[in-house]
């Protein structure tokens, strides 16, 4: 009995302990722990975006695998007058948004750095925004701008701000600066406790020498404060770019793109045409077209990053 | 140039009450050292002085002028602090040149001023380098630079010495009091360590628990201390201490004695521990003020030791020994032929036997 049990185990035992073997080697190991990682970006990222690529150099549509038709799709989507404003759009809530986001979010690290009652408590608060899924609380937002039941417009009204009711939704230009106003919103957490985790790798040792040195409140900001939060600052800014240049959910939620087309960005007109239209091609050549502009953006901001961080 | 003047300094942090009532005139042109353990409220009241913490009751003078409610900036004040805190993104020069600017010096006097600090700290080689391409020691030079070259009315150190190795520390050391008697600036300095007090400081003050226990010469303190918290806390190796009981001596006088050492009173210190007659005592005497007995000693001024450890130091040889029930410390001349389990004798220098009350740890 005893001897059929050991000779049933012996060659488990020894696959068992080759295995072993394999992983005592560094480069086994390096690729045995990368596959998953490899796997998954491959299945995720590497296979939709080249499928996006083919896509959008045919002529599919839902149901319809279509013919290769080069770069047709591109210089379509080039004389398309909706997709120049969605760019136009985009480039503009990217660039809006950030700077009242880094602004804000700057100014509240630096709130939430001080010492004060409650912080653990008002450092959670603040993040609320970022938690709540972006989808619900634009929801609530379309709600806050909608023409009859606004609590703005009520609030404005008792206020004595207004006389009639502000469309928020339904004026072009109106219904970009609020759906800019929910971006802000749902950003300025993310800077906000991402600046803070950065001001507090700064020595308040530096800012009492900065004090006895005779720099006032604001030039300890700018000359101590500042340029030591630049790395973090510039890490937040570039994750925070990419997001809101591909952003999608709010303005589906709050505007669908409209009115008239006036608040499309990239990702809801290429929805649109792709989806709503049916064009697939089409639409994908109009995602694709935010490629370049975000690959740019990325190697630009790296290259600042390692020169401040190696300075 | 400027006095400093404490009065009735307190400081409480929410439960503690890190610096009680301290009194305290800094003259003019003086290194004044704070020392003390840790916690004792040293780097709290220099924060006081600097202005970056804020005074709970009492008053401190710069010169003239209550400086109470001024900020940092107005007191004429510059701080060395312990970790150097030089700004990281700036050169050494930019470093040494940010006070000046924040002051709208003009370009070429901030030149000036610093090229010249930088000569008498020896760094003009590393002007255009950043901080974190220096060792400690150059960090240092640096942070002491930054406050030289605004010429204050008082230097304020927080232990600017004891991130460096060990050698570094006794040079910074020479070259910081070289550097105070070229400049003359007041200077407050603190440190927990007794060597660098006793060494920089024209008075020390020793501070425990944050009172204030004496301020003095360093040898005035070394030689007199007030109590035997200051007696043990001033001198390496410390002051041996030893529980004793005070009775009469056969011939009159006064004699301590517990299971290991009977020794005689002084005459001149008689009439002092006489009201201890009969009572107990702490009796202290410093390493270097017992030796190897000779023949010649007075036997009331000697007695018996076991040789527990054999430490040979080269200038000298400390000996850890065993008095009765009490351990001690002796430091004799580098040759004494004592080996460990000797049984010595060993005789006490008379004039410099120090008794301290058993309950109040004043010195009798
Ligand atoms: N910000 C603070 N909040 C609460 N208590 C503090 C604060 N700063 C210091 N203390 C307390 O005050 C007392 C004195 O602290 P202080 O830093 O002055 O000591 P120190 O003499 O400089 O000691 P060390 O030699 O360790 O630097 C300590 O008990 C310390 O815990
Ligand atoms: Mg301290």
């Amino acid at each position: 009995m005893s001897v059929t049990t050991a000779a049933l185990r012996t060659p488990e035992a020894a696959s068992r302990s080759r295995v072993k073997g394999l992983l005592e080697d560094e480069r086994w190991l390096a690729a045995a722990l990368l596959f998953p990682t490899m796997l998954l970006l491959g299945l995720f990222i590497a296979y939709p975006f080249v499928k996006g690529v083919m896509l959008s150099l045919t002529s599919a549509r839902v149901g319809e695998p279509g013919d290769w038709v080069g770069l047709a799709n591109f210089a379509k989507i080039w004389d398309d007058p909706i997709f120049r404003r969605a760019v136009w759009n985009t480039f503009w809530y990217t660039g809006v948004t950030t700077v009242f986001k880094l602004a804000l979010g700057l100014w509240l690290a630096v709130l939430l750095n001080r010492h004060f009652r409650g912080k653990a408590f008002v450092r959670a608060f603040i993040l609320l925004p970022f938690i709540i899924p972006t989808v619900l609380s634009t929801f609530a937002w379309k709600w806050m701008f909608d023409p009859t039941f606004s609590v703005l417009n009520w609030t404005f009204y008792k206020l004595g701000l207004i006389t009639g009711r502000i469309n928020w939704l339904g004026d072009p230009d109106l219904a970009m600066v609020s759906v800019m106003v929910v971006n802000i919103w749902r950003g300025v957490p993310f800077y906000a406790i991402s600046l803070l985790a950065g001001l507090q790798t700064i020595s308040p040792e530096l800012h009492e020498a900065a004090a006895i040195d005779g720099a006032r409140p604001w030039q300890r900001f700018w000359h101590v404060t500042w340029p030591l939060l630049l790395p973090v600052t510039m890490v937040v800014v570039l994750f925070s770019v990419i997001q809101t240049f591909a952003d999608f959910q709010l303005v589906y939620v709050l505007t669908g793109g409209g009115p008239a087309n006036a608040t499309h960005l990239f990702a809801t007109y290429a929805y649109q045409i792709a989806i709503g239209t049916g064009l697939l091609s089409e639409g994908a050549a109009i995602s694709l077209a935010m490629f370049p502009v975000l690959f740019l953006v990325v190697v630009v901001q790296l290259l600042y990053i390692r020169r401040v961080e190696t300075r | 140039m400027a006095q400093v003047v404490i009065r009735s300094l307190n400081k409480r942090f929410d439960e503690v009450h890190a610096v009680k009532d301290v009194n305290l005139e800094i003259r003019d042109k003086e290194f004044m050292v704070f020392v003390g353990p840790s916690g004792c409220g040293k780097t709290t009241t220099l924060r006081m002085i600097a202005g970056l913490e804020s005074i709970t009751s009492g008053q401190i003078l710069i010169g003239d002028r209550v400086v109470n409610d001024l900020p940092p900036m107005d007191r004429d004040i510059a701080m060395v602090f312990q970790n150097y805190a030089l700004y990281p993104h700036m050169s050494v020069y930019d470093n040494m040149a940010f006070g000046l600017k924040m002051r709208k010096f003009d370009r070429e006097e901030i030149r000036r001023r610093v090229q010249e600090a930088a000569d008498i700290l020896g760094i003009r080689d590393y002007l255009h380098r950043k901080p974190r391409q220096l060792s400690g020691g150059q960090r240092q030079r640096v942070a002491l630079g930054r406050a030289i070259v605004r010429h204050p009315q008082v230097f304020l150190f927080d232990e600017p010495l004891s991130n460096l190795d060990a050698k570094l520390r006794v040079q910074m050391r020479v070259e910081l009091k070289k550097l105070h008697e070229r400049l003359g600036t007041t200077a407050v300095y603190v440190t927990h360590d007794q060597v660098e007090a006793m060494t920089l400081g024209d008075r020390v003050v020793v501070m425990r628990d944050g009172v204030v226990q004496q301020v003095g010469e360093p040898l005035e303190l070394y030689n007199n201390p007030v109590n035997r918290f200051v007696a043990g806390f001033l001198g390496s190796p410390a002051m041996n201490f030893a529980p004793v009981r005070v009775v009469a001596a056969n011939g009159g006088g006064l004699r301590i004695e517990n299971d290991g050492l009977r020794l005689l009173v002084p005459p001149d210190q008689a009439g002092r521990v006489g009201r201890y007659a009969g009572r107990e005592l702490t009796f202290g005497i410093r390493p270097e003020d017992l030796r190897i007995a000779t023949d010649s000693d007075p036997p009331d001024l000697t007695f018996e030791a076991i040789v527990e450890v054999v430490e040979r130091l080269g200038s000298e040889t400390l000996l850890d020994i065993r008095v009765g029930s009490s351990a001690m410390v002796a430091a004799v001349e580098p040759s004494a032929p004592a080996r460990v389990r000797d049984r010595l004798r060993l005789a006490v220098n008379p004039e410099r036997m120090h008794f301290f009350d058993p309950e109040t740890e004043r010195t009798v």
